[in-house]
C-alpha cells in the first residue's frame, strides 16, 4: 500500500508542476504577445476574443501575480480552462468532444501492443538463438520510424492505393454517431489502420524487454525445478513469463507517455477527431488557451493511466504489497 | 573499457556502419548537395531522373539537395540535445544514487516528475511560446528537447550507481580513505560507462524523433532544412495522397535508418552488460564452432566468452 501511496503523491506533485508551468510559461513570453496576436488577427477580433487573449497571458488583470495564481487554480478546480481564441467556445467543452476519441484510440492500441509484444517476447525468449531472432532488427526499424511517417506510408499503401481500409476520419460520414451496429462497425473499420500504426511502432519495445527478461528468467533455478517436476512445457513457460513480465508492467507507466506523444500525431495523419488533431490546429492558429487546456488534459489523463498501471503491478506482484519497493 | 570489448556481432557492425554513414552525411552533406535546396527554379513535381535523383517538389525544389542539406541540422540538434540531456542525467542520476538519503529523494522526485509528464505535449507547449526568431536556432531547440529527455537516463544511472555503491571494491576504497569525489570519478564512473553509452544512444534517438516531430508540426522554422521540414512541406502539399513517394519517403527512411543504427549498437552494449543475451546474435554455425549447444538448454544459458574481457567482466556481473 505504501508503494501505491508514494506513486499517488508523485502524480499529485507532477500535476502541480504541470499546472504551474502552464501558469508561468505564458507570463515569461517576451514582448507584448497580446498585441502581436491581436495584430495577426487583423482587426477581425471581437471584444470577447481580446479578453480571452489577455486572460491567457495574464494581462489586463488588476491582481498581483500571487492572486492571479490562486485565481487560476480556483478556475481549474471548477473545470474552467479558459476560452478558445479561434473557436470562441470554452476550452473544456471543446475538449469534452475530443478526449473520448483519443482515449479510445490510444487505450486500445496500447493494450493490443502490450499483449502482442509480451506474448511474442515470451516466445522469442523461450526459443532464443533460433531463426526468429532475426525478427528483432526488423521490429527495431519499425520502432525507429516516427509514428506519423509510418502512418503516412500505411495510409498511402493500404488506404488510398489498395483500398483495404477506409481512411480519414473516425467513422463513415453518412452515419450519425450513436449505438447502432452500423456505427460501431464503421468505428472499428476506420480505427483499424491508426491502431495498426501505433501497434507496429510501439510493439518492439515490449517484445525486446520481455525477450531479454525471459532469457534471464529461464536461467533461474525455479524454472529448472519446474521442468524437473515434469510440468508440461506450457506451464513452465507461464511460470517464467509471469515473473519476466514484471519489469514490463513496471515500465508500462513510463511507456504510456511515449506512446501518447507518438499517437497524437497519428491522429493528424488519419484526420482522427481527437485531442492530437486539436492540439496541432491550436498550435497552427496560436490559440494559446486551447494549447494550455489540451496540455493539462493530456497530462492528467496520462497520470491517471500511470496510476492504473501501478495498481496492475501491485496486483501482479505480491512482493510490492509487503515491501516499500520502487 | 574500450570499444574493442563491445561484442562484434553482425548487429553491432551494421549499426555502427549506419551511424558512420550518416555522420559523414552530416559533415559533408551540405557540400555534396547538387543544387540550392530552397531554389525553386526547376519544373515542379518531376519524378526521379539522372539530373534530379529524387525528383523535385511541387515548388520545383531539388529533393536530393534538401535531403543532403537537411542531414546536418537533424543530426546536430540530435547531438546537442543528446549530449546536454546525458550531462543532466549524469549530474542528477549519479548524485542521487551515490548520495542517497534526502538528496536522493529530492532528485528522484525531480526526474520522476519529468518522466511522468508526457514529453511531446510539453515540448509543443514550450516551443509554441518561443518567439519565431528562436525557432530557427538549432541550439535553442536542442536545449528544450534535452529538458524533456534527460529523466530516463537519470533513472537508469541512479539504479546502476546504487548497485555499484555497495560493491566490495567501492567499500574497499572507502575504507582506505579515498575522497568521495575520487570514488565517484575513479571507481564508480568507469563501471557506469556501458549504461551511460546506452542512455546516450537512447537520448539521441529520442531527440531525433522529437526534433523531426516539432519540424513536421511546423513548430521550427520552415526555412531551415531538416528531414522534419521536408516531411512538413510534403504533407502540406499533399504529397502522400498524390503518390509522390519520392518526396516524403526518403527523409522518413533516413530518420528510421539512423534510429535503427543507434538501436543496433545499443543491443551490443546490452549484450556487453548482460552476457546472457550474448549468444542471441550468433548464427547456428558460429554457435557450433565455439561449442555451444544447438538448442538452448534450460537452467543454463551459455555465455560466450570474449578472451580479453573476462577479467573486466567479472567486475560487471551482478551478484
Amino acid at each position: 500500500m505504501r508503494m501505491l501511496l508514494r506513486r499517488l503523491s508523485l502524480y499529485v506533485v507532477t500535476a502541480w508542476v504541470a499546472i504551474t508551468a502552464n501558469f508561468i510559461l505564458p507570463r515569461l513570453m517576451p514582448g507584448n504577445p497580446v498585441e502581436t496576436l491581436i495584430g495577426q488577427l487583423q482587426g477581425r477580433v471581437s471584444p470577447q476574443q481580446v479578453r480571452a487573449i489577455q486572460l491567457a497571458f495574464g494581462m489586463g488583470l488588476k491582481q498581483n501575480i500571487v492572486q492571479q495564481y490562486f485565481g487560476y487554480l480556483g478556475q481549474l478546480m471548477h473545470g474552467h480552462l479558459g476560452v478558445s481564441i479561434t473557436l470562441s467556445a470554452p476550452v473544456s467543452s471543446i475538449l469534452r468532444s475530443a478526449v473520448p476519441w483519443t482515449v479510445g484510440l490510444i487505450g486500445v492500441s496500447t493494450i493490443l501492443s502490450f499483449l502482442v509484444g509480451t506474448i511474442a517476447g515470451t516466445m522469442l525468449g523461450w526459443t532464443r538463438g533460433s531463426r526468429f531472432d532475426s525478427l528483432i532488427p526488423l521490429t527495431t526499424f519499425f520502432q525507429a520510424v516516427p509514428y506519423f511517417f509510418l502512418g503516412t506510408v500505411m495510409l498511402l499503401i493500404f488506404g488510398s492505393n489498395l483500398h483495404w481500409f477506409p481512411v480519414l476520419g473516425a467513422y463513415s460520414s453518412n452515419l450519425n454517431p450513436g449505438w447502432s451496429w452500423a456505427f460501431v462497425f464503421s468505428l472499428i473499420r476506420y480505427g483499424e489502420l491508426p491502431v495498426l500504426t501505433i501497434v507496429l511502432s510501439s510493439v518492439a519495445g515490449w517484445m525486446l524487454g520481455m525477450r531479454n527478461m525471459m532469457i534471464t528468467m529461464v536461467a533461474e533455478d525455479f524454472v529448472l525445478m519446474a521442468v524437473a517436476k515434469g510440468l508440461p512445457r506450457r506451464k513452465v513457460i507461464m511460470h517464467a513469463a509471469r515473473n519476466a513480465v514484471l519489469p514490463s508492467v513496471a515500465n508500462l507507466s513510463l511507456a504510456i507517455g511515449l506512446v501518447v506523444s507518438g499517437a497524437l500525431l497519428v491522429e493528424l495523419v488519419f484526420n482522427y477527431p481527437g485531442v492530437g488533431n486539436l492540439l496541432l490546429q491550436a498550435v497552427l492558429n496560436e490559440d494559446y488557451p486551447l494549447i494550455q487546456g489540451i496540455f493539462l488534459v493530456i497530462t492528467m489523463t496520462v497520470l491517471a493511466a500511470n496510476l492504473l498501471a501501478d495498481v496492475m503491478y501491485f496486483v501482479l506482484d505480491p512482493r510490492t504489497r509487503t515491501e516499500a519497493a520502487v | 573499457m574500450s570499444a574493442v570489448q563491445i561484442p562484434k556481432s553482425p548487429k553491432v557492425i551494421l549499426g555502427a556502419s549506419i551511424i558512420g554513414f550518416f555522420t559523414l552525411m552530416m559533415i559533408v552533406g551540405p557540400y555534396l548537395a547538387p543544387y540550392d535546396p530552397s531554389a525553386t527554379n526547376f519544373a515542379p513535381n518531376l519524378t526521379p531522373s539522372a539530373s534530379h535523383w529524387l525528383g523535385t517538389t511541387s515548388l520545383g525544389q531539388d529533393i536530393m539537395s534538401q535531403l543532403l542539406t537537411g542531414a546536418r541540422a537533424t543530426m546536430v540538434v540530435a547531438l546537442v540535445a543528446g549530449l546536454v540531456a546525458t550531462f543532466l542525467a549524469i549530474a542528477v542520476g549519479v548524485a542521487a544514487g551515490y548520495l542517497g538519503g534526502r538528496a536522493d529523494d529530492g532528485l528522484s522526485l525531480l526526474s520522476n516528475v519529468f518522466l511522468a509528464i508526457p514529453g511531446l505535449p510539453l515540448l509543443i507547449v514550450i516551443d509554441s511560446y518561443l518567439p519565431s526568431g528562436e525557432r530557427s536556432n538549432a541550439f535553442v531547440i536542442g536545449l528544450i528537447i534535452s529538458l524533456t529527455g534527460w529523466a530516463w537516463g537519470a533513472r537508469v544511472l541512479r539504479a546502476q550507481t546504487m548497485s555499484l555503491r555497495n560493491r566490495d571494491f567501492v567499500e574497499a576504497s572507502r575504507i582506505i580513505g579515498e575522497s568521495r569525489t575520487r570514488i565517484m570519478v575513479a571507481e564508480i564512473a568507469p563501471n557506469l560507462l556501458p549504461v551511460l553509452a546506452s542512455s546516450l544512444l537512447f537520448t539521441i534517438l529520442y531527440s531525433i524523433g522529437a526534433y523531426v516531430t516539432l519540424a513536421y508540426v511546423g513548430l521550427t522554422s520552415t526555412s531551415v532544412w531538416n528531414w522534419g521540414t521536408m516531411l512538413y512541406w510534403a504533407q502540406a502539399n499533399n504529397a502522400p495522397l498524390s503518390n509522390e513517394w519520392y518526396w516524403f519517403v526518403p527523409p522518413g527512411i533516413c530518420i528510421a535508418l539512423v534510429g535503427t543504427g543507434l538501436a543496433l549498437v545499443n543491443f551490443g552494449i546490452d549484450e556487453f552488460i548482460n552476457p546472457r543475451l550474448r549468444e542471441g546474435g550468433l548464427s547456428a554455425r558460429q554457435r557450433r564452432r565455439i561449442g555451444m549447444p544447438r538448442r538452448p538448454r534450460l537452467g543454463f544459458t551459455p555465455v560466450r566468452r570474449l578472451p580479453e574481457t573476462i577479467t573486466r567482466l567479472s567486475t560487471m556481473e551482478p551478484r
